[in-house]
């Protein structure tokens, strides 16, 4: 759900017009289908208000939606997407308004810098209070002035481990080097995130744009791959449940869903520190609701609302009036999704680093996969 | 107004190789020999060159030249023993081999997964015997055991075809011209098996060649040939069509020269050969 599937940049068919055209006459086709028409047109006022949402699959309480029509009268157009790319794309193709995107950090950060995204009215946002202040301090690596985006799930990259197979407890990303463990290891499958465990154990950062830096990750990595069991995205979580490796690198909301299936695995974020990362709503400029998706901003941020899409997406929540509420007992027992805020202090946010060195990066993992 | 009729009939067909054949084509011929820009330009076609597209290449080329030779060494036996199988019982080995065709071929690769995981079905039975665990899973040899295993059937179709088609007469003559068991083979059977062979070749390597569906299945990310390649070029995030574009036309002009140099052994006729 979160960016699994690759952090990576753009250059996504720009160029490609008949590509274009033709996803451009699909989505028309199924918007007529779907009766949707109007927010192509120009109809002006509209009878019944209608806002048009775009997230992950499967990242919000369905339940949420009705209650929110119900309450507002504006109809909800849902629209779900699995990559950021795929998000990123279908946006740019302009044939849909959409006039609320939640997406990731580094997406959010291209989008901000692009200026693809309008400013958000935050004091008109009752609720936008229960958004605790870290999380606010977080989102301003890729929105400065938190004016452009409201947290909605958190979350960090960390070592995922079953101790009734490790003879030790890992607290470093060298563990993951450890040749006893020879094909007890799985790394993840994408650029961005199998480069954080050799970048912050050499002490660099994750973004680091130094290609010198890279080239030492990028050996370490390779003097890792014989003892790696396999580089996997969806499967990590399954693959650890079902114990087929000892350690796995993993989002800490996977973690989560891992330990639902198997009460032994244990999660940690390892002391050079790791990636944070943060999912958070957009509106963009060409959005044709805007006072809608304010109102549904706000909505989420209410703590009714948000208990409700934390117990069904059970992600870390910024929302400090949910947290208020969540027994301390509970929290305790579940310190994956309850992440102390102190881990975040040695983690840092992938920043979006520019076409050319996302595909820098891109060539250094290949060259990893070929070898 | 036959003649006219005809053409007719042949309309869906033309239309459908048109849309989806030719235009395909033309697009990636398009594609692969212009860049970012629209201009002309001869770099995608050279990528092949980079040892980071180069080293697939090369793996894939060498995974199915041996996925082809298991399973000629698997199916020659077994064609010869369907042929002399008579009837009824026929037909039934037969379709013993078809049937694992019916379903689908990602369900079967999910299948080898279940079976060859570290703690999966493969290692279970060995535990239970006694044997130690072996190494498969994430492997090329499991990538290897998965492509055999699906394309077995199109080794085995093509040549059964030609062996059923020879005739017991011709046979009978050798032998009553005092030609043992050996000579048979070596001097009828063989000789006369060659277009279903070459059938079955063509139709295990070319499409193996490009495999990267099952590599990614049962090579759990760390097999990493061509079709990966390609496919990483056209569907991640660093999506470069035009990379994508030029390393398929290397890798469908390899297959154009093998198949003329197949041609070759063809015999005139050629059958029995599928395509």
């Amino acid at each position: 759900m979160v960016s699994v599937a690759g952090r990576e940049a753009d250059s996504v068919k720009k160029h490609n017009m008949l590509w274009k055209k033709c996803t451009a006459a699909g989505m028309a086709v199924l918007l007529t289908a779907s009766g949707l028409l109007t927010a192509c047109g120009t109809s002006g006022q509209k009878a019944v208000q209608r806002i048009v949402v775009f997230n992950y699959g499967d990242y919000i309480d369905r339940d949420v939606l009705k209650q929110f029509e119900k309450e507002t009268g504006i109809s909800v157009a849902y629209e779900e997407f699995l990559t950021p790319e795929a998000m990123y794309t279908k946006y740019k193709n302009g044939t849909i308004h959409y006039d609320l995107i939640c997406c990731s950090d580094y997406m959010l950060d291209k989008m901000i810098r692009e200026k693809d995204v309008r400013k958000i009215d935050m004091d008109r946002l009752k609720y936008a209070g229960n958004i605790g202040d870290t999380y606010w301090k977080l989102s301003r690596n890729f929105d400065p002035d938190n004016s452009y985006s409201v947290p909605y799930f958190w979350g960090t990259v960390g070592i995922l481990y079953n101790p009734k197979l490790l003879d030790f407890t890992p607290d470093s990303w060298k563990d993951l080097w450890r040749k006893d463990y020879k094909d007890n290891i799985i790394m993840q499958d994408s650029v961005r995130d199998s480069f954080v465990p050799a970048l912050r154990q050499l002490g660099y950062s994750i973004n680091t744009t130094d290609k010198k830096q890279l080239k030492e990750a990028q050996k370490l990595l390779l003097e890792q791959k014989d003892l790696v069991q396999s580089y996997l995205v969806d499967e990590v979580r399954d693959d650890m449940a079902n114990e087929q490796a000892a350690m796995a690198v993993i989002y800490s909301g996977e973690a989560g869903l891992a330990r639902d299936y198997n009460e032994d695995l244990e999660f940690v974020v390892p002391k050079e520190g790791s990636d944070v990362w943060m999912d958070s709503w957009v509106i963009p400029k060409d959005g044709e609701n805007y006072e809608g998706a304010l109102k549904f901003l706000d909505f989420l941020c209410r703590k009714d609302i948000a208990m409700k899409n934390f117990e069904y997406v059970y992600y870390s929540t910024p929302n400090t009036a949910v947290l208020d509420e969540i027994d301390p007992e509970e929290k305790a027992d579940d310190p994956v999704i309850f992440q102390s805020e102190d881990v975040v202090k040695n983690c840092e946010m992938f920043r979006y680093l520019g076409k050319d060195m996302e595909e820098y990066y891109n060539y250094m993992w290949k060259q990893l996969k070929a070898y | 107004m036959k003649r006219l009729g005809k053409r007719l009939l042949a309309g869906p067909y033309l239309m459908w190789m048109l849309l989806f054949t030719v235009v395909p084509l033309v697009l990636l011929a398009y594609n692969a020999f212009t860049g970012a820009d629209g201009s002309f330009t001869l770099t995608n076609v050279a990528v092949i060159l980079d040892p980071v597209n180069g080293k697939p290449f090369l793996r894939s080329i060498g995974m199915s030249v041996l996925v082809t030779v298991i399973c000629l060494v698997l199916s020659f036996p077994l064609a010869l023993i369907l042929r002399k199988c008579s009837g009824n019982k026929n037909s039934f080995i037969v379709m013993i081999f078809i049937l694992p065709m019916w379903m689908n071929f990602m369900l079967r690769t999910l299948a080898w997964r279940l079976i060859l995981l570290n703690n999966g079905i493969l290692n279970q039975i060995l535990t239970a015997l006694g044997f130690g665990r072996v190494h498969l899973m994430n492997t090329i040899w499991a990538v290897i055991l998965g492509t055999v295993y699906d394309y077995l059937p199109f080794m085995v179709l093509p040549i059964y075809n030609a062996l059923v088609k020879i005739d017991n007469d011709v046979i009978s003559a050798a032998q009553d011209l005092g030609a043992g068991q050996w000579t048979i083979l070596r001097r009828i059977i063989i000789p006369l098996s060659i277009p279903g062979v070459v059938s079955g070749i063509t139709m295990v390597m070319v499409p193996s060649i490009s495999e990267f569906v099952i590599a990614s299945m049962l090579g759990g990310g760390k097999v990493y040939l061509i079709g990966n390649v390609i496919e990483q070029a056209f569907n991640s995030g660093y999506a470069d069509i035009h990379a994508g574009s030029g390393l398929s036309l290397s890798l469908m002009v390899l297959i154009l020269i093998s198949m003329v140099i197949y041609r070759l052994f063809d015999g005139e006729e050629g059958e029995s050969s599928l395509w």
